[in-house]
């Protein structure tokens, strides 16, 4: 036998999710964002869902789209503020959604440590603040540190480049951002790639995501570009 | 109305002492907004590195209309370009180059600045609360510039004995440049570096509620 994490469809690999899921996205703004495996996870109809994002979505199109399905009860993010977010906004204003705002150093090493198997650490980000109170604080060498506790998900959806049938993964330029550490964080992490390596295996000098991080992978050739789909006034589903 | 909105230094100028600051070689994090234009009066005998949080560093100047690429972006989310010497990496590395003391030179802008170096700039407290990577880059980088007009546009002093707004880190700026002077954030205060032509100390005095060194 030999292993193979290439799914043929985006229904195929969202098959896992639950009620109540908690769901990181990769992506900082567009770049890198799964927006298929998004309007999959709408397809499932799955709700409360507590969402691990940089952002809070544009539009009606991926989490933008996910949100105003009411499918979301929570996200966590560093930048919920954008001049095209429409649903995030409206639900926030009136209550209906919870926000826990995250700076965004902080939040990308909240997950990479949860990767890692660290459950906490010790950071100068927010001493002083507003997000640093009712949060235990230690001081090394004359400085003051606050504890921030790592954060794993249930599921990662991610996209990247390339894929081969391993999950070993590349990316391209700016869309990478998130996606390696998300891959680490999460039980099941699920994969859109553009294209499957040509060769059976990946040149093991380009892989920025070994395979043991993959669980499954599916090919989105030709994904939609955010920005450009929200300028023609496209919306899901 | 505010009459100090619009003497003193234009914003090229303000850019331009920021630029000339840089020492060759130097990595250097720009905020969103004013200080995207300190890139464009960087003299040309040195090399000046930009990080961009998102995972570049060596970034270039924005993308024109036919190099375009959705996936070569800035904090900004804007289309830019990378530089030869120029790399990717994923956000907690990049973070890394922020929190590990490794970027010499961020600026930011300010709503509010402290005699103490407390900046606020992330949150009036009201809408949608959104920090971004400023709280990492106060406390990361080895000077922490401010850019900004020195007073708010209905003339409220901006740099004060203490913020009345959510604080994004204390005791973390090192440098403040305005329209009408350039302040260095002394264990004692504010301490005047340069002053505007326009203006004599007493009415720079008078525009900033903080007390400010003049020599």
């Amino acid at each position: 036998m030999k292993i193979n994490k290439l799914f043929n469809s985006v229904n195929d690999v969202m098959s896992d999710v639950f009620d109540g899921a908690v769901i990181m996205l990769g992506g900082f703004g567009e770049a890198g964002s799964p927006v298929e495996l998004i309007h999959g996870l709408i397809d499932t109809k799955c709700k409360d869902l507590t969402i691990i994002a940089n952002n809070a979505g544009n539009g009606k199109i991926g989490l933008g789209a996910l949100i105003g399905e009411n499918q979301v009860k929570k996200v966590i993010c560093s930048f919920a503020r954008s001049p095209k977010s429409i649903t995030f906004k409206e639900l926030y204003e009136n209550n209906k959604i919870e926000l826990e705002v995250v700076p965004q150093g902080t939040l990308a090493e909240r997950i990479r440590s949860a990767g890692a198997g660290i459950p906490g650490f010790y950071t100068q980000t927010s001493v002083g603040t507003p997000l640093a109170e009712g949060k235990e604080i230690k001081i090394f060498d004359g400085k003051e540190y606050v504890l921030e506790k790592s954060l794993k998900a249930d599921f990662a959806l991610i996209k990247a480049e390339t894929s081969d049938r391993y999950g070993n993964l590349t990316y391209n330029k700016t869309a990478r951002n998130f996606n390696p550490i998300m891959c680490m964080a999460a039980n099941q992490t699920i994969v859109q790639v553009k294209k499957i390596e040509k060769e059976e295996n990946t040149d093991p000098e380009k892989i920025i995501t070994p395979g043991i991080f993959v669980n499954k992978v599916t090919v989105v050739s030709d994904p939609i570009i955010e920005s450009i789909a929200i300028d023609n006034g496209e919306t899901y589903p | 109305m505010n009459e100090f909105i619009n003497i003193g230094w234009a914003k090229d100028e303000i850019a331009k002492k920021i630029a000339n600051e840089f020492p060759h070689g130097s990595y250097v994090n720009l905020g969103i907004g004013m200080p995207e234009l300190v890139s464009k009066f960087v003299d040309e005998s040195k090399e000046i590195i930009y990080h961009s949080e998102n995972g570049l560093l060596g970034m270039g100047p924005p993308a024109n209309e036919n190099e375009l690429d959705f996936e070569l972006i800035n904090a900004g989310k804007k289309p830019v370009t990378i530089l030869p010497g120029g790399s990717y990496c994923h956000h907690a590395d990049s973070f890394s180059m922020i929190r590990g003391g490794h970027i010499d030179y961020c600026v930011l802008g300010a709503m509010e600045v402290s005699e103490g170096g407390d900046l606020a700039n992330w949150t009036t407290g009201k809408g949608i609360p959104a920090v971004g990577g400023a709280m990492d880059l106060v406390v990361g980088a080895k000077n922490v510039f401010v850019m900004s007009q020195h007073t708010t546009k209905d003339g409220s002093p901006k740099f004060l004995k203490n913020c009345s707004l959510p604080l994004t880190g204390k005791s973390v700026v090192t440098r403040v440049y305005s329209n009408l002077a350039i302040l260095d954030v002394t264990s004692e205060g504010f301490k005047l570096k340069e002053m505007c032509e326009q203006i004599d100390f007493d009415l720079l005095q008078k525009v900033t509620e903080a007390k400010i060194i003049s020599n």
